[in-house]
């Protein structure tokens, strides 16, 4: 599923435009977005947890020529599967 | 952040109730459940995609007492981030 299905989907089901969708899915992906950009964890009952990790500078290696390389620090957003959401993809 | 504070970002932005704000956004995450339920990938661009796999049944330690118990093949849920959101979180780098 794409996010143009999505919006297809929430269009159908809700019946409203697919601009309304549209506005909603954007809506809620950028609320997410920006949030983990401000380093916030987002906790969604059901579905999950985003949170974000941070990483320190170190010195890593190419795996194929062996020259080191610095990695600078970092930070990534991390998903915990969120209990209900685990059992229903397990049992699906 | 949790689910209020999305349905009032909707509430505001889209102009929608904040009822029908609340059963959308909980509609959304339905939709996503219900998807990831059947082990369909959903790929958001911008955002990342969410890839449920097999794992298969492997042989674990309690780490308690040593004992080898068998770990079940089961499905885990999978989440990758798009470069998009890599980007937001690493503006400098």
């Amino acid at each position: 599923m794409k996010k143009s299905d999505l919006i297809a989907a929430i269009a159908a089901k809700a019946r409203i435009s697919h601009k309304a969708a549209e506005d909603v899915v954007n809506t809620i992906f950028d609320t997410l977005k920006k949030a983990l950009a401000r380093g916030e964890r987002i906790e969604l009952r059901g579905l999950g947890s985003f949170s974000v990790k941070k990483y320190d500078p170190y010195t890593g290696r190419n795996p194929k020529t062996g020259g080191k390389i610095e990695v600078k620090e970092k930070r990534l957003p991390v998903f915990k599967t969120g209990k209900e959401l685990q059992k229903r993809v397990n049992s699906g | 952040m949790t689910k209020a504070d999305i349905v009032e970002t909707v509430y505001q932005r889209v102009g929608f109730s904040k009822k029908d704000s609340a059963e959308l956004v909980d509609m959304v995450f339905e939709t996503l459940k219900e998807t990831l339920e059947k082990g369909e990938k959903i790929k958001i661009s911008g955002f990342g995609n969410f890839v449920v796999r097999d794992k298969k049944a492997r042989k674990g330690r309690n780490p308690k007492t040593g004992e080898e118990i068998e770990i079940s093949a089961r499905r885990v849920l999978t989440f990758k981030p798009s470069q998009v959101l890599k980007k937001m979180l690493n503006p400098n780098r």
